[in-house]
């Protein structure tokens, strides 16, 4: 009975994904009909060339890029300071950390944009990458706290006890530790800010994304089979890293410390 | 001892240089070394974040001019009192219901998969419990919401099954339902609330999990020894236990739910969600201190909601 | 002469309210094996982490080989710690583990390569270089952990409870060898344990812990036959302690003693006159439970006593040299 309610519930995570791999390839191009009609490659070739999309793609991978690298820096900051000293003010860090992606991302939306509006600063790419760097920061931060709490205590000690000063016990033992966290933190990060799209209506102005061009489409249909070839791709692109930080944080295991 | 050994000439003050210097400053400071650590990531998050929050929050205070329609910058509590008008107590009202429904929901339908993914976490079942659950979790907002625009459509698959089935009398019942029928799935409540279900679900799933891997499988073995059967020890053991994940879990799916614009616009009836009211407030509307306001309202619900998830412990689950 | 290579004059620990060390002072001389024994929280780890500089002193001063450690940070001291969990870096193989002390300091790779393949013939483990930490069993990881502080040839070698992950025979097998080595090394060793058998096999000098102060200093014979006061004589080893009106009949100071089990014997006339009131068989030995006078003593006897069943009277006696007086209670 709770088998098959957990294999009921896990077909209706996937089935819906799965429908969009199907409808990328249907000959149908002005309604949703079910079942398709016929299957052809033809829109896939129709979307490449699409300089729109492109353009959407380019944008989206350069703001998702630039705020991975902010992200790891402010994430992997903050959970070495939580993670090696108590101090005061401690919970408040982390909660300011999560909050970002605990509230409603309209707030955080249109938070930005009173005060860009206050501030007087225009819309450019830094205002999207603003915003996607505040709440990436948390999924850093998370794979890192993880990763540093694994991480036994007494690994740094005993490289301080061997004659490393701090500077060398962070480049020969703490780097190598976290470095697959930090990784797939990043990766995370990447998806998280390529997909994002609540926050992103309201500091782009007038520069689409791939998801604003998507929310466009979905909003006022207009060209349906190049929205599902579109729809596919980032279904797929978004696999990968989800896929890469799975493998890199798999083997974790082996930083826990020997002998427990 | 060895000749290598012996040779090693150790200096007795370890190296030097301006790294080391850096490093043996810190060293006595801890507190400095915090610091920091602290500076960039609070100076960000406080600056971009926190003050757009304040500068927000001030902005609610102000009021629109009804003659005008510019903004006068001073401080009132009218906009706030705009709230308490039937319209936009209604926009709460419905927005909160259903926060709730989904919570509850997905707390249902997660349980058994988080069941599953939680006691056959071995091996190639852990693997496979692990990706089917941060697949959906991870792949875009908008293409599952594409893709519930894809099954719900007149013509989509859902009618499609119901024809084949020849259950079309029971669409129709379901959607006869007063307040959340409507003229089909894709404009009524029941297509929104199966919207946000599966989209928040993952959310529910990852937490709920986490909480059940660690009540350890012999107090269930020791609640069955002492004569409870699978009900009883599910809700006497597993349940009590497991509740600090289903509280973290539910943060998410409420939350997300109260904020979201997207999905009530895409799928569901003209009435309006919170989401939806404050974007057109600051949008075409232009009415800032009102969007404000508004927003006000789900931070305010979240924050009693995490003040009481913290102390029924749920953020160690998250 | 020799020197005195730790020395705490007056040292505390304070974490918050609760003083982890209490005004210690200490001398631990060049080439000593010290062990510090205690139950858990009674200090001897803190007074570790003080030697290697993880912790600092709220009060007091701490000096190695009569430089003060004030603000030096455990890169900058010539003492090494064998961790309790080992602490061996989990992405380094064994000879760059070993070696690591030896890379910071700036050695040649064949340099680092040499001493590690020494070391780990020193700890009886050749052919080991190449393996992962995570490969190894845990007695292996432990001679790892040794090979590697012993190779930076540290002035103070700190060791943290090493053998406690050890299963019983390798664990006699590893103390009969780390005192070997610090023999033939010359190495001041300071060993915290909390098994007093560990701590009365292996070292030259034992300081007994608790609660942040240390009670007692002594040779194992010291501590074991003329304890301080009642929470040593019981901590290292089991002993009977005698109320004061007892010991003043039997030697006419009036004194809480002790008096360890296997010093009383069974004997068939004289001595004084007890009943038994348990018996327990524990292999090489039997313990009996008697009562003198009201108060229960424990007698270890290697010989089986056919006439000591439980409600029977028997007769024991002992040298009134091995009763030994206390000060009152705890301090």
């Amino acid at each position: 009975m709770l088998k098959l309610a957990a294999g009921a519930g896990l077909l209706f995570m996937h089935l819906p994904i799965l429908l969009i791999f199907v409808y990328a390839f249907t000959t149908e191009d002005k309604t949703y009909q079910w079942p398709p009609p016929g299957f052809t490659l033809k829109w896939l070739a129709v979307t490449w060339n699409r300089a729109d999309v492109w353009e959407a793609m380019r944008l989206s991978v350069k703001v998702a890029s630039v705020s991975t690298v902010i992200a790891l820096v402010l994430g992997t900051l903050c959970a070495a300071a939580v993670s090696r000293t108590r101090f005061f003010g401690r919970e408040a860090i982390s909660l300011l950390v999560i909050l970002p992606i605990a509230l409603p991302g309209i707030i955080t939306g249109i938070a930005l944009r009173s005060a860009f509006n206050l501030a007087d600063i225009p819309f450019s790419f830094w205002t999207i990458v603003l915003g996607h760097a505040t709440f990436c920061v948390v999924v850093v931060y998370n794979n890192a706290v993880a990763r540093f709490r694994r991480t036994s205590g007494s690994l740094i000690e005993a490289s301080m006890d061997l004659g490393a000063n701090g500077v060398q016990t962070f480049r020969y033992i703490v780097l190598p530790n976290i470095a697959t966290a930090l990784l797939a933190g990043g990766m995370l990060a990447f998806a998280l800010s390529f997909d994002e799209v609540i926050v992103t209506t309201f500091t782009a102005g007038q520069q689409a994304t791939l998801p604003i061009w998507m929310l466009e489409e979905l909003v006022r249909p207009r060209q349906r089979p190049v929205t599902n070839v579109v729809a596919m791709v980032v279904v797929l692109i978004t696999f990968v890293p989800i896929l890469a930080a799975y493998y890199l944080t798999r083997g974790g295991g082996n930083t826990r410390p020997p002998g427990n | 001892m060895s000749s290598s050994l012996q040779s090693l000439n150790r200096s007795a003050t370890g190296a030097t240089g301006p790294l080391a210097a850096l490093s043996d400053a810190l060293w006595r400071r801890p507190g400095l070394f915090v610091f920091l650590l602290l500076v960039l990531p609070v100076l960000w998050l406080g600056i971009v974040y926190l003050g757009s929050l304040f500068a927000l929050l001030i902005q609610s205070f102000f009021s629109i001019d009804e003659f005008s329609g510019m903004i006068r910058h001073e401080f009132t509590w009218k906009t706030y009192r705009e709230l308490l008008n039937p319209i936009n107590l209604d926009i709460i009202g419905r927005t909160v219901l259903m926060a709730t429904a989904v919570t509850i929901a997905s707390a249902i339908v997660a349980f058994p998969i988080a069941y599953y993914a939680a006691r056959y976490a071995q091996g190639r079942w852990k693997a496979f419990f692990y990706l089917a659950i941060m697949l959906p979790l991870w792949s875009s907002y908008l293409v599952k919401v594409y893709a519930w625009k894809l099954i719900l459509a007149k013509e989509g698959i859902l009618n499609w099954l119901f024809t084949s089935l020849h259950l079309n009398g029971l669409l129709e019942m379901l959607l006869a339902i007063p307040v959340i029928g409507g003229n089909s799935l894709s404009v009524s409540y029941i297509g929104t609330f199966l919207v946000f279900l599966y989209v928040w679900l993952p959310f529910m799933v990852l937490p709920m999990q986490a909480a059940i891997e660690r009540v350890p499988q012999n107090y269930l073995e020791a609640s069955a020894d002492l004569g409870g059967n699978p009900w009883q020890t599910f809700r006497h053991v597993l349940l009590p236990l497991a509740l600090p994940g289903i509280i973290a879990g539910s943060i998410f799916t409420f939350s997300l739910t109260l904020g979201d614009y997207i999905i009530p616009q895409i799928i569901g009836s003209s009435r309006l969600f919170i989401g939806q009211a404050v974007y057109s407030h600051q949008g075409t509307a232009g009415n800032i201190p009102l969007a404000a306001a508004l927003t006000v309202v789900p931070v305010v619900i979240m924050a009693v909601y995490l003040w009481v998830a913290k102390r029924k412990g749920a953020f160690d689950a998250l | 002469m020799i020197q005195t290579a730790v020395e705490f004059a007056a040292v505390s620990r304070h974490f918050g309210d609760i003083r982890a060390v209490d005004e210690v002072d200490l001398r631990i001389a060049e080439g000593e094996f010290f062990a510090m024994l205690g139950p858990s929280g009674s200090g001897k780890t803190t007074c570790l982490r003080l030697i290697a500089g993880f912790e600092q002193p709220t009060a007091g001063q701490i000096h190695i080989f009569s430089r003060a450690m004030a603000g030096v940070p455990p890169y900058r001291r010539q003492v090494n710690t064998v961790f309790q969990d080992y602490a061996l870096f989990p992405h380094l193989s064994v000879s760059d583990n070993i070696a690591y002390g030896l890379m910071i300091r700036g050695q040649g790779r064949s340099m680092r390569r040499r001493a590690a393949e020494e070391a780990l013939e020193l700890v009886r483990l050749p052919g080991y270089a190449d393996r992962k930490p995570g490969e190894l069993s845990g007695g292996q990881r432990q001679r790892v952990a040794l090979a590697r502080a012993l190779v930076n040839q540290p002035k103070v070698l700190l060791l943290d409870e090493p053998l406690g992950a050890l299963d019983l025979k390798l664990r006699e097998q590893m103390q009969d060898e780390l005192r070997s080595l610090q023999k033939s090394l010359g190495i001041t060793f300071v060993f915290v344990t909390h098994d007093q058998g560990e701590a009365l096999s292996m070292a030259d000098r034992v300081a007994v812990f608790d609660a942040g102060k240390i009670i007692q200093v002594g040779t194992p014979q010291e501590v074991y036959h003329r304890p301080r006061n009642a929470f040593v004589a019981d901590f290292v080893g089991s002993s009977n302690v005698l109320p004061a009106h007892l010991t003043e009949s039997f030697t006419g100071q009036s004194c809480p003693a002790s008096l360890r089990p296997e010093c009383i014997r069974f004997v068939d006339t004289g001595g004084c006159l007890v009943t038994v009131a348990s018996v327990s068989f524990l292999g090489s030995a039997t313990r009996y439970t008697v009562l003198l006078d009201g108060t229960p003593l424990t007698v270890l006897s290697d010989n089986a006593q056919v006439a000591a069943q439980p409600g029977r009277e028997v007769r024991i006696d002992w040298d009134n040299e091995r009763l030994h007086c206390m000060s009152e209670g705890h301090e």
